[in-house]
């Protein structure tokens, strides 16, 4: 250890579409910092890079936030499973029906299980449709390979994917909250 | 659980003058940080040793990749797995490459892993190590006082241990063209296709001119001290045609020669005996394509 210990560092970046000002040791895990902020959507599963639990977006770009060091973060636009609905357009609220297609699909097809993996898989699925309108399933599996479920096999979370192409295609807005009166 | 953060230092020069600067200064005392998805993998699991690092991710001249006149590539030391999958072109002429990068971890380690950090880090069981190494890589090392070129080969020079003087960076990595018609073939068996390290890896490549071939590499990965070059097997390679490579008594020799060359041994991910045994059906897999190759294609 050479001289003392480092200060903290204040890390400016945009979260969820909103500027943030981060704050932590440079070599801290954006993982914690971002759960300190109170968004705890992101998990810890394996903390080593392997399960995918904590993915996020980094400028768009699926990371495993466990294993990006704060200090990486400054000027970069980060999104966790907490921004997927305005990703998509939906308002953020408490109202469960505003969720991004892919969570309404994930929610509609039984693609959750325990919980841990699903918002890694969400937002490594939300990436894969922003660059894929119509993956193929190994496609799917492909870009989900990364996102370790251990509850359960992984046809519904396919599934879900699937389906949340499907319904991105078709423009369709089940994932939207309905109208009054309906 | 969280690693000890407040333990560490990492700060994030600017340039690449800055960076080389600060390695001068205080040898010994900087490390560099790339993609990290080595070193937060020790960091999380309190085994990161070095307390201080240089984060690259902001020099702007250790990025970008660059296809040169004579058909060499040149790509900046942060090139990611990603990057190396989003050029078409350089996976076109160089495909072990492209597939190591593909089975590299999964998309989010493809994202931050860079190629740099995968060489510096002198794992023996890295991936695009040995695809680099078969294409017979060359790498540009700098410090303040200047930059000088490394064949590869010449690199790694035991069980994580490297050429790497403490004032130097990896900048570029050089890959030559192809001196004839070349086959390629990469295989790496772990316990998945996705996010598993490798038990054993080949990145191989052969090239033909006249139907023979006239310059081979082997470059396997996991059995042995650092990733390595069957150099007696590939001077065997040099000179057979399709017929030579078909004979049963040929093959049989060249399968049994690899023994020699690669020394595996038992670890957490495999056994010495296991180890063995599919390296030499990767070598088999490796000249089957090579006859058909020499048959068809390269014969030409």
């Amino acid at each position: 250890m050479s001289g003392a210990f480092p200060v903290k560092c204040t890390v400016k970046c945009t979260v969820n579409g909103a500027a943030q000002e981060l704050q932590g040791h440079p070599m801290e895990r954006l993982l914690d910092s971002l759960r300190d902020t109170g968004l705890t959507g992101t998990k810890e599963g394996c903390g080593e890079g392997e399960c995918g639990a904590c993915t996020i977006l980094m400028d768009g770009e699926p990371v495993n936030s466990c294993l990006v060091p704060l200090a990486q973060a400054e000027g970069a636009e980060l999104c966790t499973v907490e921004g997927l609905p305005a990703r998509a357009g939906r308002k953020v609220s408490e109202d469960r029906a505003a969720l991004h297609p892919v969570q309404a699909c994930f929610v509609s097809e039984g693609g959750a299980q325990c919980g841990i993996c699903t918002p890694g898989m969400l937002v490594a699925a939300t990436a894969l449709l922003e660059r894929n309108a119509e993956p193929t399933d190994a496609e799917v599996r492909e870009a989900l390979a990364g996102n370790l479920c251990r509850c359960t096999g992984y046809m519904k979370i396919v599934n879900s994917v699937m389906a949340a192409a499907r319904e991105m295609r078709a423009g369709g807005n089940r994932a939207a909250p309905p109208e009054a009166g309906r | 659980m969280r690693g000890n953060a407040p333990q560490y230092r990492l700060e994030t020069p600017r340039t690449l003058a800055d960076a080389l600067a600060k390695l001068r200064a205080e040898p010994g005392r900087w490390r560099a940080f790339a993609g990290g998805t080595d070193l937060m993998v020790l960091l999380e699991a309190g085994q990161l040793k070095h307390a201080d690092y240089l984060s690259l991710h902001r020099i702007d001249e250790l990025k970008g990749l660059v296809r040169e006149p004579s058909g060499a590539w040149v790509l900046g030391a942060l090139t990611t797995y990603a990057e190396v999958l989003e050029h078409p072109e350089l996976a076109r002429t160089f495909p072990n490459l492209a597939a190591a990068a593909r089975e590299t971890g999964a998309w989010a380690i493809q994202n931050r892993g860079t190629l740099g950090g995968n060489l510096a880090n002198a794992s023996p069981a890295a991936d695009s190590v040995p695809a680099l190494l078969a294409y017979d890589a060359e790498l540009e090392l700098r410090s303040a006082s200047g930059a000088r070129w490394v064949p590869h080969a010449q690199f790694h020079t035991g069980y994580k241990t490297t050429v790497l003087k403490p004032d130097e960076l990896i900048a570029r990595i050089r890959l030559p063209a192809a001196g004839g018609n070349r086959f390629h073939f990469f295989r790496k068996v772990g316990t998945r296709r996705f996010q598993s390290i490798s038990k054993v890896c080949l990145a191989a490549r052969a090239d033909l001119r006249g139907g023979r071939v006239i310059d081979a590499r082997l470059a396997w990965g996991a059995v042995g001290p650092v990733t390595l070059r069957s150099a007696h097997l590939e001077r065997s390679l040099a000179g057979l045609s399709a017929a030579d490579l078909g004979d049963a008594k040929r093959r049989s020799a060249l399968l049994s020669a690899l023994a020699a060359e690669i020394t595996p041994q038992s670890d957490v991910r495999s056994t010495r005996a296991y180890r063995l045994k599919v390296s030499e059906n990767l070598l088999g897999e490796f000249l089957d394509g090579l006859v058909a190759f020499a048959a068809g294609k390269g014969g030409a």
